[in-house]
């Protein structure tokens, strides 16, 4: 077992599948040469060439296109958009090709595409770097997306990603990329939309995604110092979402808080809010709760981006709140 | 070009004609919904193009693509019903008019976004050439795409890599509504493609003969790793944008002037040539005539009889295929959860990935 950086166990699980298959190739801004703005892509042009590891001259649209059109064909491409934010020029690849084009099809053909992209907000980058778009890709049918928290899971998604015959997004993070932990190449990966619980506890569930899993478990450690126990569970995957998994802990501790990076109005929260009340309504002690991004574009003042954002603290309150208890007092 | 030939593209060209005109006919009986976008006026550049093509080859095409996909010989039935959203269909009635799809013959679909044929010829060119595969990929799209950004920067990455793309321009003059003087700075599609280095040349899109010429030409040279290859054909559509559009912009004079250099017409004409009629020769214009007189002399021998019996053949078919399609069920939202499921294995990616 390894002690990896999130942005190696992504680059060895790029390397693991380009040395298996020859149908992979991999193309982006700076993803050869360069070795890939966040290190992902290191490497590999050396090792496999320019036709599988292809630098692209900046037009979203069109190379994320270009992944749908070669994985019409069988190729399996992965394409890396620098960040998020230029996803938005390629919405049209991503939800209006790579999307619908099996369905319309009539199933024939298939759409092993993977999409890697960073998003999520980092420090100080301005409104334009520091966005959350899952909300609008949730909800477009035809698209999965795994989000990965730790190196382990970076690892192991990337790789079932590339083995899909669907569109996938794995949507990384900015603040993820230098977290360091163990990675263990040969385990078994649990289903690539399984959701895993961090840690267990009696009084509340955390459902948590990304870079929030940390803050909730970083507040669970608190909260356990006052005699509250909090379960964290780590999505893993924002579609499909492992219902059963939440909903079975919900039941368990009839308290449900909800974190993402996400702003609040119509993002992942709001859809798990409604479907966990509509399946656990009898089960619940309180309203669902959120922690949630503000509904504002993210100021650059770091002071405001801080506060624009879920910060442990935050969790933290609210999970006091819902369980009727104070600070200090167990 | 030999008789048969002569003979198969006049064939196509028929077809197509009745084709679209039956479907026109099924739009306005009710059993075609949607939006409907019809060819005819625009035939010789199909039957030109697709003549030239290979099985090998790769064909992306537009929303206005029942007559690229019936060339390319995905039968008349299978269409049909797809029009009228049938099990049957080629797309099984999930894509409709605008989503013809057929992996079998290499047609990748009809794409309803104006300008996205550009990427998906990219990435299917990619794939051949990083395969290095003897293949051409075909990316139709219309004069209004070509102010669409991904027209820029597909140009740009096929010349970059030398893909093998064969970009045909059906340059019809009008996007929608708007002429192309209205919506391009520089009205000669061809001469943007130099931008990009990439060798183009305008044709005459109602000259069916010229444009298969065309094709053959740049495909043999795509194939051939000369990288992509453009292609603007100057064509005319007789209808409107779609059935809902009277076209009502266009002055009466310009469709008769195009009509008068119907391409069928001129493709009758071409292979009468051992006998025209005089009624014939009075019906087209003067661009057929000297066209015809060209290749009078060289070309096969078909005769009134021949055509009239063509005539009858691609109605009988196309009758046939209206027939099929509505007596084709329906689909039902089992069908479409099992389509859409078709392809999945994301939820057994349960094993490590190995």
């Amino acid at each position: 077992m390894n002690e990896l950086f999130y942005w190696q166990a992504l680059n060895r699980a790029m390397d693991a599948e380009m040395a298996a298959d020859e149908s992979v190739i991999t193309l982006g801004e700076d993803v050869g040469l360069y070795g890939g703005t966040y290190r992902v892509t290191e490497g590999l042009m050396a090792k496999y060439g320019e036709w599988r590891v292809r630098d692209t001259p900046i037009s979203e649209n069109s190379f994320t296109g270009l992944g749908v059109g070669a994985a019409m064909l069988g190729l399996r491409p992965v394409v890396e958009i620098m960040t998020i934010n230029f996803a938005l020029f390629a919405t049209d690849a991503i939800i209006n090709m790579a999307a619908k084009i099996p369905f319309m099809s009539g199933g024939q053909f298939p759409m092993p595409l993977t999409i890697r992209m960073p998003g999520g907000i980092a420090r100080q980058l301005g409104a334009q770097h520091s966005q959350r778009l899952e909300h609008t890709l949730m909800n477009v049918p035809g698209l999965r997306i795994a989000v990965p928290a730790t190196p382990q899971d970076a690892y192991w998604q990337l790789r079932q990603a590339i083995h899909s015959d669907d569109a996938l997004i794995v949507l990384e993070h900015e603040l993820l990329y230098f977290t360091k932990d163990h990675v263990d190449e040969a385990a078994v990966a649990p289903p690539i939309h399984q959701a895993l619980l961090r840690r267990q506890g009696r009084d509340i569930t955390c459902i948590a995604y990304s870079r929030m899993v940390m803050l909730a478990l970083e507040a669970a450690d608190i909260l356990a110092k006052e005699g509250i126990a909090m379960t964290v569970i780590d999505l893993r995957s924002l579609a499909p979402i492992d219902w059963d998994t939440c909903v079975q802990s919900v039941q368990q501790t009839h308290h449900c808080l909800i974190v993402e990076e996400d702003c609040r109005f119509a993002g992942a929260g709001a859809e798990l809010s409604a479907t966990l009340q509509e399946r656990c309504f009898y089960f619940l002690d309180r309203p669902i709760q959120r922690v949630a991004g503000l509904d504002i574009p993210t100021p650059f003042n770091g002071k405001l981006e801080a506060a624009s954002i879920p910060r442990t603290a935050d969790i933290i309150t609210a999970a006091r709140q819902m369980l009727g208890t104070q600070g200090g007092q167990s | 070009m030999d008789r048969l030939q002569m003979r198969a593209m006049l064939w196509d060209m028929l077809r197509a004609r009745a084709f679209e005109e039956a479907a026109a006919q099924g739009y306005a009986q009710g059993q075609i919904a949607g939006f409907l976008h019809l060819y005819p006026g625009e035939e010789a550049v199909a039957v030109g193009v697709l003549h030239a093509a290979e099985p090998g080859d790769y064909v992306v095409s537009t929303y206005r693509e029942h007559v690229h996909a019936l060339v390319r010989g995905i039968p008349a039935r299978e269409i049909m019903a797809e029009l009228q959203g049938k099990i049957t269909g080629i797309s099984k009635g999930m894509g409709g008019s605008m989503h013809l799809f057929d992996a079998s013959r290499r047609f990748l679909g009809g794409y309803a976004i104006v300008g996205e044929t550009f990427p998906i010829a990219l990435g299917a060119a990619y794939a051949v050439a990083y395969r290095r595969l003897p293949e051409a990929v075909i990316c139709f799209f219309g004069d209004g795409a070509v102010n669409q950004g991904t027209f820029h920067e597909s140009l740009n990455m096929a010349a970059l890599w030398k893909l093998p793309i064969l970009f045909i321009c059906e340059n019809n003059h009008y996007q929608i509504g708007t002429e192309i003087h209205r919506h391009s700075a520089v009205t000669e599609v061809y001469k943007r493609a130099c931008g990009y280095g990439i060798p183009a040349e305008k044709v005459d899109g109602m000259d069916v003969l010229a444009v298969h010429a065309a094709a053959r030409k740049a495909l043999e040279r795509v194939r051939s790793g000369d990288g992509p290859q453009f292609l603007e054909l100057e064509t005319y559509r007789y209808r409107g944008h779609s059935m809902a559009d009277p076209a009502s912009y266009r002055p009466n004079v310009e469709l008769n002037a195009y009509q008068a250099n119907d391409p069928i017409a001129a493709a009758i004409h071409e292979a009468e040539s051992a006998y025209p009629s005089p009624e014939a020769m009075a019906a087209a214009g003067a661009d057929c005539i000297s066209h015809f007189s060209d290749h009078c002399c060289q070309e096969g021998h078909l005769d009134e009889a021949e055509i009239t019996r063509l005539r009858q053949e691609v109605q009988t078919e196309v009758d046939d295929a209206v027939r099929f399609a509505q007596q084709s069920a329906e689909p039902d939202m089992q069908d479409a959860w099992s389509i859409f499921h078709h392809n999945r294995r994301y939820e057994v990616l349960m094993e490590t990935a190995q």
